[in-house]
Order: C-alpha cells, then structure tokens, then sequence
C-alpha cells in the first residue's frame, strides 16, 4: 500500500495553474524530498495535501483512505502532519504549553470546559517527552517569545511527532537556520522513526539530497523529473531548469 | 499569601460591605448597575479577548433576555419560568447570531454582528404589538429567593453579587480548561489549530454561546433592576459602551471587564451629575489608557505595581550591599 497518493492534483488561482496533474506515489516509511526553483507550487502542493487549499481536481489518499474532501482538521486525525515555511506557532505561550496544544488537537478533551489543563498530565508528561526529542526539554517553561529561530524550528518538528503521524510533511524545515542549527535538525530527522513517511521541501541540497532517498522536482506546477540522487543529479533537465540552457 | 491574593481578598471584602459605606441607596444601585455591567462584558470579553472576536451586536442578545423575562412576566408566567423562558431565547438567538456571523472574522463579523444588532433594536422599536415599542415593557415586581424579596436595594445587590461571584468563577474555569485553551489558540493561530485536528469554527460557535448566555444573565439583572426595558438599551451605542469596558478593563483578562465596567458606570452616573461634558470626561479617559496602558487597567495597573515593586526590592538589595 502507498502512504501517500496523490493522482492528477489541479489547483489554479484564477488564470493560473499552479499544480498541473501531480503524480505522486510514497511508500511507507520513505524519505521523500521535493525540490523545485521558487514558485514551482511546492508549498501548494503541501497545502492541498494538507487540506488546506482546496484541490480543483484530482485525489489524495493517505495509506489507501481518500482524503480530497476532508477538511484539514480530519486529515489531522487520520494521521497527516505538516510544518511549516513560516513559523507558525503561539508566541504568547510557553514551548511545553505550544506542544500541548499539539497534542489536545487528537484528545476529545479539547471540547472540555471544566477540567483544569494544568491538571492534565499525561498531556504534560507526553509534551514534555516530544520536547525531549527535539532536545529542549529543559526550555520546557520558556515563553516562546524568548526562545531563538533554530530552536522554534525544532518546536514546530516537536508538534508534528507529538501526534504521531503516518505520514509528516516538512516545508523548508532548515530555513534560516545556522549550521550548528542545521546539523541538529539534521540529526533530528534522521532519529525520526521508520514507521513515519517524510515528505519533505528543501532548498538546501547538501543537507537534503543526504536525507532523501528519492527525489521529486517540480517546475511550473507540473512533476519534471522523479528519481533517485544519482538519478536526478545525472538529469540534464535539472541543469536547465536551475541554471538555464 | 501573594500580593494578587491578598489583592483579591480585599476586593472580595470591599463588594461584600459595599452597602454599609458607598452611602446611601442611590450609590448601591450604582454598584449594583456595575456589577450588571461587568457580567454583561464578561460575556463581551468570551469573544473579544479570547476569541478574537469584536461583536457589536451583543446589547440585542442582552436586549432578548430583558425583553423575554419583562414578556414572559406580564403573560403571567412565574419568575422562575420567565428566567429560564429568557435564557434559552437569548442562548437560541445567540445560535442564530453566530451562524450567520461566523461566516467571517475580523471586520466582517464586526459587521454582521452590529447589523444583527441594529435588527434586533429595530424589532424592539416597531414591533409594537409585541414589544410596546418606545413605551417600553414594565416589570411589576422583583422576585423573591428563598422567601427573601429582592425589592430593596440592598437585596438586589447582594443577589447581584452572587451573580457576578458565580460568572467570575465560571469564566475562571472555562479559561483555564482544555477549551479555553483551544479557544486562545484559534484566536492566535487559527489556520494552525484547523491542521493540528481542531474544529476552528466549532469552537468559535462554543464560544459564542458560552458569551450569549452571560449576555443573557446580564439582561435578566437589569431588567430586573431597571423594572423596564425599552428599545434605547438595545442601541449601538449600549454595544459599543460595553466593547469600551472591556478594551478599557483589560481584554482577556477576569477582572477587566469589572474595572471596564466600574470606570463607565460611575462616569456616566455620577461624574455626569458635577460635568455636564462627561462624555467629554470618558472619551479622554479612553484615549488616556490607550496611549498609557494600552492592555488595559487591570494588566497594566499590575505591570506598574511590579515595576514598582522590583525597583523597590533592587534598591533594598543595592542597600544591603557592604
């Protein structure tokens, strides 16, 4: 069975074709990179595949299960997570309260009005244990606000593992960040398990081509070339579409 | 016990003896008017500071609850009946109002909800038949609790009181629970709660109703207190004044909207008796906390009392120093 597949996806924002009939298959537990030159619609094809826009055409299936028509908070439950290119998290609070909120996303006790959430903790105990992943247990009580650009990286990566996904999309999740930053994260996503598929969009190719095991370049909205690092480093397409003719 | 306690206290003792020393009946209605004031924002408050949602619609919903009990009283139903008849017409318009206003946020729900507003003031003025129009609806007598009748002043105000005690701690509660959380969050990151499983609009929706049902106690306390309502108290201007209170108070905060609240009713009723320019009065006020604490009187009175603080306890170590 394929984690993720994805069949002829179309998105047009009015005139424009943005995704041309993707075809995308994963398999589980694969390191799938997607690169592309800036406006390739990669960064769309996340937000369809996270429900997030809605598709003009075509499918999306997680491990067999169609997805197209579910809004983004039940591909959530099914076991879809996503970061993203722009931090997006809740600066206000702390870094144990942002990934408790990741986890109360999946619990029924988010409709709860009565119950203290201090109170909660298994809900505490597994945030603090997803902050321990991404090596930041100890900033645990840290106000968001007062932590760095690499470390809130790693917050947005501990809030995806938190609700142990099938399947995690990671876009651009070494943007801006230092090298010393980037070898963590780096040594962060090679400790992520097996059992969860990585789709991932970078744009730094010596950190990522190392990651992938199969590489998916989009040009234009449309899939140019699919294929091994040996392969796509071999393509002359790739040359062309990074370099010109 | 800390200073926020020992804070807390003494303003429990103070609204506890407010009638033996505001002086007379004529200033323990005004606490009275506050405290209605302040549920009526807590509600206002739900939407605003925790949800992100600026309604300027909320004097209708507070407006179908004192219209409900005052009709359903003169039909001759019992007190008990008319309050409850009340609550679920207000928790059943607020659904409506939501419904519809939910369909945006920002300057849209804004719009929709003061335009609802206006149609609920509107059917307040010319449903005459119903509503008496700019006559108004009386209500004969006040209840009575437990064979005590609440038709002096002081009585009222403690009845009050016991209200608000209970919306304070409801609110308390329903902030600091998991669904408070989720609701914080929506007002933060709405796009990022929908992907991480959370249903943004339903949680809006809970919120909403949670807000109309305090609206609604409100409009019970004052139709009660007024022993009338007419169309007036349904205005724009009711909704606004009562968005004041909270911006004033300190949105997203528990006491905020009291000390909103306090700070519009006391201009209004007895700043207006010694100014006769006391809108004047109010509108710098506002302008003043917006420029000086622009989070409000409560958050920013407590950022200047611990400024002060930790001036006085950095100084006393600076003494201390050989």
């Amino acid at each position: 069975m394929t984690a993720l597949a994805i069949a002829k996806l179309e998105k047009s924002f009015g005139g424009l074709r943005v995704t041309r009939g993707i075809d995308l298959a994963v398999a589980p537990g694969e390191r799938r990179l997607i690169i592309g030159p800036n406006g390739a619609g990669k960064t769309t094809l996340f937000n369809l595949i996270a429900g997030e826009l809605r598709a003009d055409g075509g499918s999306v299936a997680l491990f067999g299960q169609e997805l197209t028509r579910l809004p983004s908070r039940r591909r959530a439950h099914l076991g879809l997570s996503r970061t993203y290119q722009i931090i997006t998290l809740f600066p206000r609070d702390t870094l144990l309260r942002n990934v408790m909120l990741s986890l109360l996303g999946l619990s029924g006790l988010r409709w709860n009005p009565l119950r203290r959430l201090e109170g909660q903790r298994h809900l505490m105990a597994a945030a603090e244990q997803a902050l321990g992943r991404v090596g930041l247990a100890h900033l645990a009580l840290r106000p968001l606000s007062e932590t760095s650009y690499g470390e809130r990286r790693r917050v947005e990566i501990a809030m995806a593992l938190a609700q142990n996904p099938k399947v995690l999309l990671l876009d651009e999740p070494f943007a801006g960040l230092s090298v010393d930053e980037r070898r963590d994260v780096r040594k962060l996503l090679a400790g992520i398990p097996r059992d969860v598929t990585i789709v991932m969009i970078e744009h730094d190719m010596d950190v990522a081509l190392d990651f992938a095991e199969r590489i998916t370049v989009m040009h234009f909205g449309e899939i140019v070339v699919e294929g091994t690092r040996a392969e796509i480093v071999a393509d002359p397409r790739i040359k062309e579409i990074y370099f010109g003719e | 016990m800390s200073g926020k306690r020992v804070a807390l206290a003494l303003a429990l003792l103070a609204l506890l003896t407010a009638p033996f020393w505001v002086g007379g009946v004529y200033y323990v209605n005004i606490v009275s008017q506050i405290l209605i004031y302040a549920v009526f924002a807590m509600g206002v408050n739900i939407l605003l500071g925790y949800a992100g949602l600026v309604s300027l619609g909320h004097a209708g919903l507070f407006g179908i609850a004192a219209y409900a009990t005052a009709i359903a009283l003169s039909a001759g139903l019992p007190h008990s009946a008319a309050i409850l008849v009340a609550l679920i017409a207000t928790v059943a318009g607020t659904a409506v109002f939501a419904v519809l206003a939910l369909r945006a946020t920002g300057i849209g729900f804004i719009m929709i909800t003061l335009a609802l507003g206006q149609i609920i003031w509107g059917l307040a003025y010319r449903w005459i038949s119903l509503t008496r129009g700019d006559n108004g609806v009386n209500v004969v007598a006040r209840p009575e609790i437990l064979g005590l009748s609440l038709a002096s002043a002081e009585a009222f105000y403690y009845a009050t009181l016991a209200v608000f005690l209970l919306a304070v701690a409801v609110c308390a509660i329903f902030v600091a629970s998991p669904f408070g959380a989720s609701l914080k969050g929506v007002r933060d990151q709405p796009r990022r709660m929908n992907a991480l499983g959370y249903h943004v609009w339903g949680i809006r929706f809970c919120a909403c109703l949670f807000s109309g049902l305090l609206t609604g106690i409100a409009g019970i306390l004052f139709v009660y207190y007024t022993q009338f309502i007419s169309p007036q108290s349904l205005s724009l201007t009711s909704s606004a004044e009562v968005v004041l209170m909270v911006i004033s108070g300190g949105s997203g905060t528990l006491l905020g909207p009291l000390a909103g609240a306090a700070l519009v009713v006391v201009i209004k009723n007895v700043a207006s008796a010694y100014i006769e320019r006391w809108n004047m009065l109010l509108g710098a006020i506002f302008v003043a906390i917006v420029i000086f604490m622009p989070e409000g009187l409560v958050p920013g009175t407590t950022r200047l009392v611990r400024r002060l603080f930790k001036g006085r306890a950095a100084r006393a170590a600076e003494d201390a120093r050989p």
